[in-house]
């Protein structure tokens, strides 16, 4: 059957196309990727890589992609961006029913690798670059001859490097003392937790003393540093985490800390805002142009806001401000609002999760050192948090808006008595609240699921941030979601997810008995509030 | 005082729910249908509810059962699990249902079991699970261990899976994970893997923060040796977990995951672009072509009113088991649970995959496994299946205890837990 | 307030109802009449009566003494895994696994031998006790702490959330030795009876009934003392109490203790009936649910806590059967329009009626 094929794709070629005969193998072992089993396609990626052809590399990334497919007719075509490509000649060509060829992970992994050793030999640097990133992390050692090979030819320095580094890896299993020596002085200030590895397996076979000692030596400067990655690591994962409490609490530290109102339906605001979100996307998917998608976030914050702070003011006009003075009553209403509001998404919207994607500026992540990556959705939203927080405080303390909050939560008669109006300003102040819980909904979105129990999830841990932190102190807020992140987050690794939150808690039960009102207590004179 | 009438029109709004108290006529036969439909489990249960009814509703459409139109009783049981047992039980006693289609949690299937087997019911159980049971009333139509976990592992140590030689066993803390991992790591470490090359993680239910756990993976897998994920994270942790996966980096064809409770739906929830090529292991994928599969999907897409909606491995468990009780009760000519229970055994449905499910004396089924890698569109694309159906096994040889123990409904046996027949 | 004749007949007709009529609906009347009550019911009821002792519990300590616990399910589910502990053990040999010194879950976990915290609960007697005394300690160590520190108020009702959440976790890992999410199920029987039979139900039944009784008048005894007289005071003006020279701490620790023990006893009635207990019983949910029946019923009042645990429950059932995907709204609305329009519940509805018609009569 492949030798049939293979035979027709030749006897096509040879009457339509009388071409070079360079160009006929490559057209045929092009046509040989669409094999019958996974190991012919390997076979056959590995042959035409060996061809050496630079053509080869988007043909061969293309079918890691998935994007390399066959016609009915049987021409092989590369797909880029809904434009079908003749591998040959790199020309857009009409094509009907393209079918893409299917690959599993050894396919991909065998055709990335392929294409990275022939990018090798590109002119553009940057090419080449990645290609090198692509072996290294890949880590085989079936590229190192062409990287011997290329080392010779290549010319930018940091390449250069990335190369040797390659090659000493593997000189560590050398036979030769010496070129073990070198290969562990080459790679003696590398970060990268693999050749730990390699190092801590060489050490326990080495016999000679200089290697052993160097060895030594490399790994115990390795393990140093890579604790200190392990700190960073932890740190940067607590400050993410604190972010994420912080974000779902401030909402929470207006309602709650500013009004007194105990607002269980808070949660289901988050959860609204991240359902617009969720709709802002399709409308972007559905009737802008598709470039524009990358940007649906910038749009989703205000309209989560607007959607979050008119709930949230129809919330308060209709029920709570029947109740004020009532905390606990509130509660209880606000807990059937939120069974309401969680069965109204349900309805409306289905009870599986629904799909937000990062936008491309948030996927992915920077690769530092140690294995540890940076990843851009939690950093952005650890700035955003701050943005947000900056943005309520300024609010608080320079609008005029911000003034008469803080009148009538200090003192309502004497507020009332200068003219404020005191049911307005409430209305607002808890729009506010609900509108910062809405777009922190977005900014989860980002990093979790959307779906009608999403807010239920956050409503526990944000009252302890704010009870922690100090009820009406948005200072508190930020410090006690801050340190409960990271106090969780340097328990995890030692304790495990479920424990080290159990402790935590059970950490904040203590420390509201040391301190029954939170880590930043506002001072008053009421002996009760 | 407005709030009087505010009252007036609740107290009016809760009467006019009262005719749905209505009584059915006797010409029908009533099935229940037990899946929450609120609280956390909704997420995944709500679509088996309308998969049931489009089958009680495709049923009537073809004349109905034994001459009387099929009437399918939907209660809430709000993922509450007490709350399982007081419905199953009105669903029993009160309604006199024939047979119940339901749960999905292992918690809520326990819950119920007393009840079924007091009063002498029929549960059809869709989901798979970690099997450890075998009762005279239930059915089990979803996967046990031997039909999704064990293929999935054989797949990723075979050549075309990538020769894995070290393994992360994650899973979220309860009873399904624990055993499949159990299972796992006894049959592991049959197969020569050393304890050193398996680290085994437990994480809450909902768990959202996955930044030390994807960060510890990747150190697990940066030792040398071919390393996978094998997942048997719940439900909405998923989300977050796949999200912190592809922002940290980690390739299916460096790390890949193998997932167990991960399907079309939950997919469905999942920007898949940056995860190609992870897996999951089930009896079931939309994409594989049969004519049966595509009526199925064209069927429920109408049904639900939605030309997007995805259809899952629990979806095709809910057919296969309406389809077999359908099948029995038609030959046993009556709804009677003893004479249908005898009428299930040997019971055969074409498989929407193609091939044919069997109903086992176990109660358990014998299926197909596919494995597939996701695609960029949120399906899975099959890249190994079995060459023949698997039958499930309700005990697993690879836990000791439960090495000797049998499952057969059938004489000389008649025991779920025997170690030898009842009758000799 | 009830002239003490009409509270005793009052009493006595409800006890009647419960103790003696419903049982010989469901026993004597034939199955295909109209007034026959169906077993279902019975185990219905049954478990509505242990609601109703929680709802009771939680007023005592809500409703006379103004300290809202958003716990109190914790309290309940301790006393329900004490009481399934004992029946855990009372399977010996018959679990799936046929293992006599360790229950199924365990034995799945390969565990050795049985942890120190099982030990004992062979005994019932032992289990009874325990199903006192672990909430009542719990609930007295937390309650000192927290009364001590003066946390009152929504910080009170927010750190007991805390409390219930951070039990519900740890009893949701498997590593603790409860179960984990699938909790203590499979029981066979209680002190010998087999749970499945119908006379073990209605014997559970009567005595949730009996348990009802007893704590009813037990609440009514401790409001109308002067200890209850102080502790209402509590409620209503805190600080005024401490000046006058009494023991705040004490008071709230006493009727905290107090309602704690009683919600252990629920829950241990509870657990035979329902045949399982599972962490989801420790939810922040579950907890806040019960400060609602009381709500609705009429927070401060005897009858209260009882009628809205019935209220609200029945509803449950009736709506989660009759209107599958729309109870919630019903529900939603229900907790929203009681705390608007009847901050008193149904037993001040009732009396404010009662008032008008009277107001009319004249």
């Amino acid at each position: 059957m492949k030798m049939l094929k293979l035979v027709l794709a030749l006897l096509a070629l040879i009457l339509v196309t009388p071409a070079h005969a360079a160009d006929d193998d490559f057209v045929l072992r092009v046509h040989a990727l669409n094999g019958e089993s996974y190991s012919d396609k390997i076979e056959a990626a590995e042959a035409l890589a060996a061809l050496g052809d630079g053509r080869a590399a988007p043909v061969l990334e293309a079918l890691a992609d998935g994007r390399l497919g066959i016609t009915p007719d049987g021409t092989v075509l590369i797909e880029q961006d809904g434009v079908y490509l003749d591998p040959l000649s790199g020309q857009a060509v009409q094509a009907t029913g393209f079918d893409a060829i299917t690959v599993n992970n050894r396919v991909r992994g065998v055709a990335r690798g392929a294409a990275a050793r022939l990018a090798l030999f590109s002119p553009d640097v940057e090419a080449r670059r990645a290609a090198m990133e692509s072996i290294m992390a890949a880590g085989s050692d079936d590229a190192a001859e062409m990287v011997r090979t290329a080392l010779a030819k290549e010319t930018d320095s940091g390449i250069k490097t990335m190369m040797a580094a390659t090659l000493a890896n593997l000189d560590l299993v050398s036979t030769d003392p010496a070129r073990r020596l070198a290969a562990i002085n080459t790679l003696s200030d590398s970060n990268d937790p693999q050749i730990r590895s390699r190092l801590e397996n060489l050490l326990e076979s080495e016999t000679d003393p200089a290697v052993k000692q160097a060895a030594d030596k490399m790994l115990s400067g390795m393990t140093f540093r890579l604790g200190l990655i392990d700190f960073g690591a932890n740190l940067f994962q607590g400050l993410s985490l604190g972010s994420v409490l912080l974000l779902a609490a401030i909402g929470l530290a207006v309602t709650f800390g500013v009004m007194g109102v105990i607002n269980m339906a808070h949660g289901e605001m988050i959860m609204l805002g991240a359902y617009t979100a969720y709709a802002v996307q399709q409308f972007f998917r559905a009737a802008l142009p598709p470039d524009l998608i990358d940007f649906y976030l910038v749009a989703a914050l205000p309209a989560a806001f607007l959607v979050t702070a008119l709930v949230g003011i129809a919330l308060e006009r209709g029920v709570i401000r029947f109740l004020y003075g009532r905390p606990l009553e509130t509660m209880l209403a606000t807990w059937g609002i939120s069974l309401v509001l969680q069965q109204v998404v349900r309805q409306i919207f289905g009870a599986t999760n629904m799909e937000v994607a990062n936008p491309a500026w948030m996927t992915g992540g920077w690769e530092l050192a140690g294995g540890f990556t940076l990843t851009y959705n939690r950093v952005v939203i650890i700035f955003f948090c701050l943005a947000v927080l900056g943005g309520l405080a300024a609010l608080l303390r320079y609008s005029s808006f911000g003034l008469s909050m803080r009148a009538v939560t200090q003192n309502r008669p004497m507020a009332s008595a200068m003219g404020i109006p005191t049911g307005r300003v409430d209305a607002l102040t808890f729009g506010l609240g609900s509108g910062i819980a809405g777009i922190a909904g977005v900014a989860l979105s980002q990093i979790g699921n959307v779906s009608p129990n999403l807010g239920q999830g956050y409503i526990v841990d944000s009252f302890m941030v704010v009870v922690f932190g100090g009820v009406g102190s948005l200072w508190g807020t930020l410090v006690g979601a801050l340190s409960l992140g990271l106090v969780n987050k340097f328990l995890e690794p030692y304790a495990g997810a479920m424990l080290g939150k159990i402790l935590v808690l059970v950490f904040i039960i203590l420390f509201i008995q040391k301190r029954p009102r939170g880590l930043f207590a506002l001072k008053g004179r009421s002996v009760e509030s | 005082m407005k709030f009087n009438r505010i009252l007036g029109a609740g107290l009016f709004a809760t009467a006019s729910l009262l005719p749905m108290f209505a009584q059915a006529a006797d010409d029908t036969i009533k099935v229940g249908v037990l899946h929450s439909l609120s609280g956390t489990m909704a997420i995944s249960e709500t679509t088996l509810k309308d998969t049931v009814l489009m089958m009680v509703d495709d049923i009537n459409k073809k004349g109905g059962l034994l001459g009387k139109k099929v009437e399918a009783v939907v209660v809430d049981p709000a993922s509450n699990w007490p709350l399982f047992a007081e419905k199953a039980q009105e669903l029993l006693e009160k309604e006199k249902v024939a047979a119940v289609f339901g749960c999905w949690t292992s918690v809520s299937r326990k819950s119920v079991l007393p009840v079924f087997e007091k009063m002498n019911g029929l549960l059809f159980y869709p989901v798979q699970y970690e099997g450890e049971e075998s009762s005279r009333n239930v059915f089990y139509t979803g996967a046990a261990p031997n039909q999704q976990a064990i293929p999935a592992v054989d797949y990723l140590m075979s050549k075309d899976g990538g020769e894995v030689k070290r393994w992360v066993l994650a899973g979220t803390d309860y009873v399904y994970p624990r055993t499949t991992n159990k299972i796992l790591e006894a049959y592991l470490k049959s197969k020569g893997v050393k304890a050193e090359d398996i680290m085994i993680n437990y994480t809450p239910f909902g768990h959202s923060d996955w930044q030390t756990i994807v960060a510890d993976i990747k150190k697990f897998g940066a030792a040398g040796k071919k390393t996978a994920v094998v997942s048997t994270i719940n439900g909405d942790a998923n989300v977050p977990f796949y999200k912190e996966l592809a922002n940290q980096g980690i390739k299916a064809d460096q790390i890949p995951v193998v997932a167990f409770s991960v399907g079309e739906e939950e997919l469905a929830g999942i920007d898949t672009k940056n995860l190609v090529g992870h897996l999951a292991a089930w009896n079931y994928f939309q994409s594989v072509k049969s004519p049966e599969n595509t009526a199925f999907i064209k069927q429920w897409q109408t049904f639900i009113k939605n030309p997007k909606r995805v259809t899952n491995d629990p979806m095709e468990a809910t057919y296969i088991g309406f389809k077999m009780w359908t099948q029995a009760v038609s030959q046993a000519g009556t709804t009677n649970v003893d004479a249908v229970r005898q009428a299930m055994y040997g019971q055969k449905v074409k498989n929407l995959t193609g091939g044919t499910a069997v109903m086992n004396t176990n109660h358990h089924l014998s299926k197909p496994v596919f494995i597939g890698e996701i695609q960029a569109d949120g399906q899975l694309q099959t890249v190994w299946k079995t060459k023949d159906v698997i039958k499930a096994d309700a005990w697993s040889p690879f836990i000791p205890e439960s090495a000797k123990l049998t499952a057969d409904w059938t004489y000389p046996w008649v025991c779920g837990n025997c170690t030898e027949p009842k009758f000799k | 307030m009830l002239s003490e004749k009409t509270f005793w007949t009052g009493f006595t007709v409800l006890g009647l109802l419960f103790l003696v009529v419903l049982p010989i609906l469901n026993l004597a009347v034939p199955e295909g009449s109209a007034l026959h009550l169906p077993n279902y019911m019975i185990t219905l009821i049954g478990k509505y009566l242990c609601y109703a002792i929680l709802a009771m519990a939680m007023n005592l300590v809500w409703g006379y003494c103004g300290v809202l616990s958003l716990g109190h399910g914790a309290f309940f589910a301790l006393g329900g895994y004490a009481m399934g502990m004992y029946m855990m053990r009372a399977i010996g040999d018959r679990g799936v696994y046929g293992n006599a010194d360790l229950p199924d879950f365990m034995v799945f976990l390969n565990w050795k031998e049985l942890p120190w915290f099982w030990m004992g609960f062979d005994h019932f007697a032992f289990a009874l006790i325990m199903v006192m005394v672990v909430p009542g300690i719990l609930a007295f160590v937390f309650g000192w702490l927290a009364f001590r520190s003066r946390i009152n108020g929504v910080y009170l009702s927010i750190v007991t959330q805390a409390m219930t959440y951070a039990l519900m976790l740890a009893f949701f890992r498997n590593e603790m030795g409860f179960g984990g999410n699938n909790g203590l199920t499979d029981f066979k029987d209680i002190l010998g009876f087999d749970l499945t039979q119908s006379s073990t139900k209605m014997g559970l039944y009567l005595l949730s009934a009996i348990m009802v009784g007893a704590t009813f008048l037990l609440v009514r005894f401790v409001a109308a003392s002067k200890l209850g007289r102080v502790m209402m005071a509590v409620r209503d003006a805190e600080s005024r109490v401490r000046f006058l020279g009494y023991s705040v701490t004490g008071v709230k620790l006493f009727g905290f203790t107090l309602s704690a023990i009683l919600a252990g006893i629920a829950g241990a009635l509870y657990v035979p009936q329902v045949g399982i207990i599972n962490p989801s019983e420790f939810s922040p949910a579950n907890s806040i649910e019960i400060a609602i029946w009381v709500a609705v019923g009429g927070r401060g009042t005897l009858l209260g806590p009882l009628l809205g645990a019935f209220a609200v429950n029945g509803a449950k059932t009736w709506l989660t059967g009759a209107a599958p995907e729309l109870w919630l709204f019903a529900l939603g609305a229900l907790f929203i329009i009681v705390t608007l329009a009847l901050p008193k519940g149904l037993v001040g509805l009732w009396s404010t009626l009662r008032s008008k018609a009277k107001e009319k009569a004249q």
